[in-house]
């Protein structure tokens, strides 16, 4: 069976490999980082919390001061990869279209396979544990292609780790931060203050402060779920749906979708904005922001009219 | 003045100030989140324990990025990047913009549909989409200055993501149509999931509008920015 615990224990060896490498290249503030990276996910149910938040801080220390820097890699001279095209052909896109394939091949149909108090897939993570198995097939796959070795799987996979560096754990702590917001009750107060604060008596005035509210407030948590609880309890319930006797499932639909706007806005939203920012090598970590403001912002113009439009 | 306490609301504050001020991310999360803890008066050793409890909890995220990047990294080695970009020069029609359409309408349909694996930043994104669309303006322009290139790879990640978004939510089994559900629920408003998934389908066809637009210019700009990068050069329409 494929459970989260086994897919932890991959991505432990996987941090392990990048600490290994970047140790050797004498990056030892890397290598620092990816270890306890490592250990949090290979022991992390087993130690005492107030240690993993102390590792926590540890890596947020060492990443926030610049002290996880990227490595070279060597790859092949460009003449080999052309002969390696020429040799594979189209069989090279089989292991990397392998992967949402199989995933979701698994997710609709190995799911079921399953028998007493077992079953392959993890019911409660279907989608990762299903990427857990089709990433493995698929690394067979090019394995058997590409004629390498396993090890040269792991340094692969860590030139691509460091090559995004600390912005790998940002969507994590960011997601933790949201947790601790949650434990200090800033939802109770944000819902409090809005609605001390505001008192609207025009519909469509209502309406554009639910959906800039929902985009605001997600742009500042980075997730519109989050965001929707809080916004929802504090402007559009009360005022939407109770005062001006809107319909509720238009305004969740819409307002959800208004958070959506938020998300493409902001850096807190990180494993969006900022970490395919630097997948894909950006020198400018907001780039992708600057890429969807455009489209998010005449977005959320148009979500207010048809939320003012259909709601009523 | 309200007549309640306004410092759990530190966090935000210290997390808005320091983006402002450009410090690194993770170090301004991690200022937030003590800072956070002190306004409620948590003693450091609960400090610690929330943050390390917390940070257990979702060990799932980084999972969806880390697990395809070993058959990624080993396929760009042999050549992935160029095997796409070689594919999408024989398609003479294929412009940057095109191409991107093409894509989104693909990523919000099938998201629609339930099937949110099918893109993605480390499976689809970066071997296959960005370098196809590179490709495509090389083609036209036979070359590709690198603010050009940067361009073409965050408009990548931004079409992933906006088809990812609005054609997730429609899918009526998707977990935040559930999660709006429970919330309206849990307020005393009882509504249909089927209304909710429905009553997203005008913003998700504005969503493929506005950016199916941006998409369709995208070349013409390109073209703008390219002349302007290099005006000494001679063009070839």
């Amino acid at each position: 069976m494929i459970s989260m615990a086994l897919l932890y224990y991959v991505a432990a060896v996987l941090f392990f490999a990048v600490a290994f490498f970047s140790a050797k290249d004498k990056r030892y503030s890397s290598a620092l980082f990816w270890f306890s990276y490592g250990l949090i996910f290979l022991l992390g149910d087993f130690m005492p919390p107030a240690l993993v938040g102390a590792l926590v801080v540890l890596m947020a220390l060492v990443a926030g001061f610049g002290g996880v820097k990227g490595g070279t890699y060597p790859t092949l001279e460009l003449q080999q990869r052309l002969d390696s095209v020429k040799r594979l052909g189209n069989r090279l896109f089989i292991p990397a279209l392998m992967i949402p394939l199989l995933t979701v091949f698994s997710v609709l149909v190995l799911v079921h396979i399953q028998g007493d108090g077992w079953s392959l897939l993890d019911p409660k993570n279907a989608t990762l544990s299903a990427l857990g198995l089709a990433a493995f097939l698929a690394i067979l796959a090019a394995l058997h292609l590409t004629r390498e070795k396993p090890t040269q799987a792991l340094k692969e996979s860590s030139r691509l780790i460091e090559a995004i560096g600390w912005a790998f754990l940002l969507p994590q702590l960011l997601a933790t931060l949201g947790l601790l917001f949650n434990q200090a009750g800033v939802g109770e107060t944000v819902s409090q203050l809005t609605s001390l604060y505001l008192n609207l008596n025009h519909p469509l005035l209502a309406v554009a402060c639910y959906a800039i509210g929902m985009a605001l407030f997600t742009i500042i948590m980075g997730n519109a779920f989050a965001a929707f609880p809080v916004i929802t309890a504090g402007i559009g319930i009360p005022l939407l749906v109770m005062q001006h006797g809107g319909n509720p499932a238009i305004m969740a639909a819409i307002g959800m979708f208004c958070g959506y706007c938020g998300t493409l806005l902001t850096p807190m939203a990180a494993n969006f904005n900022i970490v395919p920012a630097a997948l894909l090598e950006l020198p400018d970590k907001n780039a992708v922001i600057k890429a969807q403001a455009p489209t998010a912002l005449v977005l959320l113009g148009v979500n207010i009219v048809l939320m003012y439009l259909l709601m009523f | 003045m309200p007549d309640f306490s306004l410092w759990p609301l530190l966090g935000i504050a210290v997390v808005m100030l320091g983006f402002l001020l450009k410090f690194n991310p993770v170090l301004v999360v991690t200022v937030a989140a003590f800072a956070t803890g002190m306004a409620v008066k948590m003693p450091v050793l609960t400090w610690l324990e929330s943050l390390g409890t917390a940070f257990l909890k979702t060990r799932n995220l980084p999972l969806i990025l880390l697990l395809p990047l070993a058959v990624i990294g080993l396929l760009e080695r042999h050549g992935l990047r160029e095997k796409a970009q070689g594919w999408i020069q024989n398609i003479k029609a294929a412009t940057t913009g095109r191409l991107l359409l093409v894509y989104l309408a693909l990523r919000e349909s099938t998201a629609a549909a339930g099937l949110t694996s099918l893109g993605g930043h480390p499976q689809m994104v970066r071997p296959l989409l960005s370098p196809m669309a590179e490709a495509a303006f090389e083609q036209k322009h036979q070359s590709l200055p690198d603010k050009i290139k940067y361009k073409i790879r965050a408009m990548s990640a931004a079409t992933d993501n906006i088809g990812l978004f609005f054609g997730e939510d429609i899918f009526v089994a998707f977990g935040a149509i559930i999660l709006m559900h429970t919330f309206l629920r849990e307020s005393g408003i009882e509504t249909d999931p089927l209304h909710i998934a429905l009553w997203g389908i005008p913003t998700a066809i504005a969503a493929f509008l506005i950016h199916g637009t941006r998409l369709l210019r995208f070349d013409a700009y390109l073209a703008r920015q390219f002349k302007a990068q290099v005006p000494q050069e001679q063009h070839h329409d």
